[in-house]
């Protein structure tokens, strides 16, 4: 489904990613781990075409289409989300406005008629009372004033209305506690299906207890420096990431 | 520039061999030496620091006329897209700033409310009428104000008497018409709205005019409202892209009265607004919220004054610009708090969006505070659309365009939200839409 080969990216002339290969097969769950500043979320925030960044090497494959040409909102309809590490606040857009402004866009590019007030609010009702979301948070602007934990769960939601094939989660589990991320990480399981993927961009091995990885990859210095199963990541959490560097030693 | 006053003094000469025999010495007395005040000082030039980023060299170097004809059949604006929706509590239409009747709707109004035409008020009670007239918007040192007084013969007159309550708004309704044999008219309505103690009332006033046609409405609103009195009132400023608008509301509000006023400029090729609201009594509360949205080469300029006489007033100034393609903006907020005036509570803010490069604001508070024990805020913000915004929405599949549609729709909401009277919000944020789906945005 997704295949990165050679990907040299950066941002404001520094190079930030060194050469990322990359192969994820529809179905799996791979997480990428790695020490801050390691290229992790610029790695994500590549994927999802954010303007802030430049690629200067490698491609990106994504269904077979050249990913990297695609603008952000292309990528969106042909089901790539990602859910951000800082979710952005919106004063003044309502929640529910937006979110079917983007289901309606995406459904429209996959040839699905556009879901009317009725049935979109069916759906949405549906994905709350799964992700424990109170409905007040629809009539509130995008993310304005929502608690740390709040911003989370609302981009797990907005996976769980938007259905993507390929859900790119940036460290999702930053600031929530243990209950709040193990709703997160039901919602997540609750979505996993043999056309979809998941890239688990994560610091901590944490949040893989809950969401169990079919591989995890770790990312030192903008290059992956070693791939494995998820007992990989069990081992990182007990040695920490310098174990690793100073094995790997290049 | 003497040409063009030449052209003013022929033109009121002209108006007054027609008209003068049935007026009132009182009002002509005020229509010259309103016009002596005029031709003394001309027009307002870029050394005037009040006039220093806008220049009216558009309207100065050209000559309108008077529009001779009664409000003609073949007007070229769809009225019926103006009107207020619903039932109004009274609906006036002016036709280049003269009274149409026919066009108008006066259902039954309440007790103690009078809503008719300043002409119709003239005649029926020119005493008291000119009794009221400049006393609250002085021409002295204000060329726009003293030009309209020049011409001053007819526009809206809206009197409460103490205790009335209109509960549906009431609609003003200024259309101009366009050139004729190249020949660009001119109006200067004149409206007087007197809220006696303990009134309420609602009022709309809309200006409009034929697509792309040139000419020049030069507007002045007084304003009274007795204690305890409550006004909302709304400017929409529709006029033509082509059309030039200038308008002054003047307010003096006694104690604890409320007045709340709100600034939609979405046309004209420019427009000066200056709203001078004189807060002369304790516990008054003043709304002043504003959105202009400019694209093109065309200027709004809004300068407003809240002047707090008295102690214990209240003010809250929030306005909000949109500017895009090479539109400039000037605002320019003065706050002025006299000695007398401890505890005044007074906040401005102003905040412009540039969707372009080449788009200008200009923008100024100016407070002057000369009380000790008082609580003044302002604050100023210009900026463009949120990049990590934009990001985030076409990250979840909206387009480019959409995006900046739906931030710069969520920039003016607030002000938006301000309106009470709900189809008229419907009717700016269409005019938004409109205007920006035009306009070039940057990338």
């Amino acid at each position: 489904m997704l295949e990165i080969r050679k990907l040299r990216a950066g941002a404001n002339g520094r190079e930030i990613l060194r050469g990322i290969d990359l192969s994820v097969g529809a179905g799996e769950v791979h997480a990428i781990m790695g020490p801050n500043g390691s290229g992790k979320s610029t790695l994500a925030r590549v994927l999802a075409g954010h303007p802030e960044y430049q690629v200067t090497d490698g491609e990106v494959r994504y269904d077979g289409q050249d990913l990297l040409a695609m603008d952000p909102e292309s990528r969106a309809r042909a089901g790539v989300f990602m859910a951000f590490q800082y979710p952005v606040e919106i004063p003044g857009v309502n929640n529910t406005y937006f979110l079917k402004a983007a289901l309606n866009a995406i459904r429209g590019a996959r040839g699905q008629s556009e879901l009317d007030a009725m049935e979109f609010m069916t759906l949405v009702r549906d994905r709350m009372a799964h992700l424990g979301i109170d409905e007040t948070l629809l009539n509130r602007p995008v993310n304005e004033g929502f608690s740390g934990g709040e911003k989370k769960r609302n981009e797990i939601f907005q996976l769980a209305v938007l259905e993507p094939r390929l859900a790119i989660l940036d460290e999702t589990d930053s600031g929530l506690d243990i209950d709040a991320l193990k709703i997160v990480a039901q919602g997540v399981n609750a979505m996993r299906q043999p056309d979809r993927a998941f890239l688990v961009v994560t610091h901590y091995q944490r949040l893989l207890n809950y969401v169990v990885p079919d591989f995890v990859h770790v990312l030192a210095d903008g290059r992956i420096i070693r791939s494995g199963g998820k007992e990989l990541a069990l081992e990182l959490e007990e040695k920490g990431y310098g174990w690793l560097e100073t094995t790997v030693g290049s | 520039m003497a040409a063009t006053l030449n052209s003013y003094a022929a033109e009121w000469e002209r108006a007054e061999r027609t008209h003068s025999r049935n007026r009132p010495a009182a009002l002509t007395r005020i229509r010259e030496s309103a016009l002596h005040e005029f031709l003394s000082r001309g027009f307002p030039t870029a050394r005037d620091e009040e006039w220093r980023f806008t220049s009216i060299a558009p309207i100065v170097d050209q000559t309108f006329w008077l529009s001779s004809e009664p409000a003609a059949g073949t007007l070229d604006v769809d009225i019926d897209a103006l009107r207020l929706p619903g039932t109004p509590a009274a609906e006036l239409v002016f036709i280049d700033g003269r009274y149409a009747a026919a066009l108008s709707r006066h259902p039954t109004l309440p007790h103690g409310v009078r809503v008719e035409s300043l002409a119709a008020a003239v005649a029926s009670r020119h005493q008291a009428i000119a009794l009221a007239l400049t006393r609250v918007a002085g021409f002295e040192h204000q060329p726009f104000i003293a030009l309209n007084t020049a011409f001053l013969s007819d526009g809206a007159c809206i009197e409460l008497a103490e205790g009335a309550i209109v509960e549906q708004p009431i609609h003003c309704l200024f259309i101009a018409t366009g050139p004729v044999n190249g020949e660009a008219p001119m109006s200067h309505p004149r409206s007087l709205m007197l809220l006696g103690p303990n009134s309420q009332a609602s009022v709309l006033t809309t200006y409009a005019g034929p697509a792309g046609a040139t000419y020049f409405t030069n507007a002045v609103t007084e304003i009274v409202l007795g204690e305890h009195a409550v006004l909302d009132h709304a400017t929409l400023q529709h006029e033509s892209a082509s059309g030039y608008h200038v308008d002054a509301i003047h307010v003096q509000a006694h104690r604890s009265s409320t007045c709340t006023l709100h600034a939609i400029n979405t046309g004209a090729a420019l427009a000066r607004n200056d709203v001078v609201a004189s807060l002369n009594g304790e516990g008054i509360e003043c709304t002043l919220s504003g959105l202009y949205l400019a694209d093109g080469q065309r200027l709004v300029d809004n300068h407003t004054t809240i002047d707090h006489a008295q102690p214990h007033c209240t003010s809250r100034e929030i306005y909000k610009g949109i500017l895009a393609d090479r539109a400039r903006g000037v605002f320019n907020g003065k706050i002025v708090v006299r000695p007398d005036a401890q505890q005044t509570d007074a906040k401005q803010t102003n905040r412009a969006l540039l969707l372009s490069e080449d788009a200008q604001i200009h923008t100024k508070p100016q407070l002057e505070i000369f009380a000790n024990d008082v609580k003044c805020t302002h604050g100023a913000a210009v900026g463009q659309l949120d990049d990590d915004a934009l990001f985030y929405l076409r990250s979840r599949g909206l387009s480019a365009a959409d995006a900046r549609q739906l931030l710069i729709h969520a920039f003016a909401a607030d002000v938006l939200a301000r309106l009470p009277i709900v189809p008229v919000r419907a009717r700016v944020e269409e005019r938004l839409r409109r205007h920006l789906a035009g306009a070039r945005l940057a990338a």
